[in-house]
């Protein structure tokens, strides 16, 4: 196995900056677009990613070889959307705000394709503690992405970020961020200044090199 | 307002005011993953109405024959998602024996269409609007056909985007998604519709 050699920092550090989820694998779109009116429901969303995450590599990392290959899909599905129903109960019960905002958006963590993605493509293959660090990477780098477009959205389309005034009396909210349309705009001009940044420092590392 | 119009009106909201992609967010990862062609955009879509009408169907017999009565309404995500992923199988095992040409048309995507949220998404939706049997399966047909026109208008800017200057930084996801804002803009235009 050539992840063996990986030291845990590294399988976290690649899921938050080499394989960031949302800026390189555009992965887990819809809830990215949807959840992201504010900062503080992106981070709610996020956290509730990263704890599914998290679990459901552990367990099916500990079950990969039990299962077999030809019903591995449902079986992930089965354990992720275990995960996902305690999520959906622990945010009714003490979450009730956020879970009204956005409430749709729990259950549908099941299909993330993030967290699918991660039990095929790592936690099937690798050990419990590699899985968790994985889970973890993976989920706090989706929640910094969520939290990043939620701040900008927030900003721009209500002039608070975390619900704290930070625009001047006098700014004029812009509605359409806050919006549909708004959410495709700031999530592909994000990811647009994201390739460009990724471009210049290879570049500058090319440059260096040579 | 009689059942007919209020029919209509609701056939009109799900394909136009409240479009799967545009307003709910829901489908956004094959919307922008298979939106390169408009032939292959077009058999995503009517793969995906296919399974969306038939998931809403039994998404809700199994809420209120099974889920309800026994008072398991905490299991709705764990059956639904198997419901879904049962249908789909079953869908590509029916299509294979009866109509190999469809079944090759639509090729790797069917599968695919467990992870579409826009299918668990009706699904839920269905649920918490209290939609009575028949407003949920035009809520999944007539949400899946909206999707479906999202999905061949973006395959048709895209094609033409293969060909057009772009910057460097934004070739790809980012401009798609720019594109996808404009044409939720123009979506937001039917507003007042229904």
């Amino acid at each position: 196995m050539p992840n063996k050699k990986k030291s845990l920092g590294a399988i976290v550090k690649n899921g938050l900056l080499t394989e960031n989820p949302t800026f390189r694998l555009v992965l887990g779109t819809c809830p990215t677009l949807a959840v992201t009116t504010s900062a503080m429901n992106g981070l709610g969303m996020g956290a509730a990613a990263t704890f599914v995450l998290v679990f459901s590599n552990l367990v099916i990392s500990l079950l990969r070889n039990f299962i077999p290959d030809t019903v591995r899909i449902p079986s992930f599905i089965v354990v992720i959307s275990t995960f996902v129903t305690i999520v959906e109960m622990i945010m009714k019960a003490y979450l009730p705000a956020l879970n009204e905002a956005r409430g749709m958006f729990i259950p549908l963590i099941v299909v993330n394709c993030i967290i699918l993605a991660r039990a095929e493509a790592f936690a099937s293959k690798n050990g419990p503690i590699a899985s968790i660090a994985d889970g973890l990477g993976m989920g706090i780098g989706f929640t910094c992405a969520l939290v990043l477009i939620g701040c900008i959205r927030e900003l721009i389309g209500n002039g608070t970020i975390f619900g704290a005034q930070v625009m001047t009396a006098g700014y004029e909210s812009m509605l359409l961020i806050i919006m549909p349309a708004g959410g495709f705009l700031v999530f592909g001009t994000v990811l647009g200044i994201f390739n460009a940044i990724t471009a210049h420092t290879v570049k500058k590392k090319e440059g260096s090199a040579a | 307002m009689n059942g007919i119009t209020r029919i209509l009106l609701f056939m009109v909201s799900c394909v136009l005011t409240h479009n799967f992609i545009f307003s709910r967010f829901l489908g956004c990862c094959p919307f922008l993953g298979v939106s390169r062609k408009v032939e292959t955009a077009a058999s995503m879509g009517v793969a995906v109405t296919f399974v969306m009408a038939l998931a809403s169907l039994f998404t809700w017999l199994v809420n209120h024959l099974i889920l309800i009565p026994f008072d398991l309404e905490y299991l709705q995500t764990i059956s639904f998602i198997l419901v879904i992923a049962a249908l789909v199988q079953f869908v590509e095992m029916f299509l294979k024996k009866s109509s190999p040409s469809l079944y090759s048309a639509l090729g790797i995507y069917l599968p695919l269409i467990t992870t579409n949220c826009a299918v668990l998404g009706v699904a839920v939706l269905n649920v918490n609007e209290n939609y009575n049997l028949g407003y949920s399966v035009l809520n999944g047909v007539f949400g899946a056909l909206g999707f479906m026109l999202a999905i061949v208008l973006m395959a048709g800017v895209r094609e033409r985007l293969e060909t057009s200057k772009i910057p460097e930084p934004l070739k790809g996801f980012p401009i798609t998604l720019i594109c996808a804002s404009l044409m939720a803009i123009a979506f937001m235009g039917f507003a007042g519709l229904a």
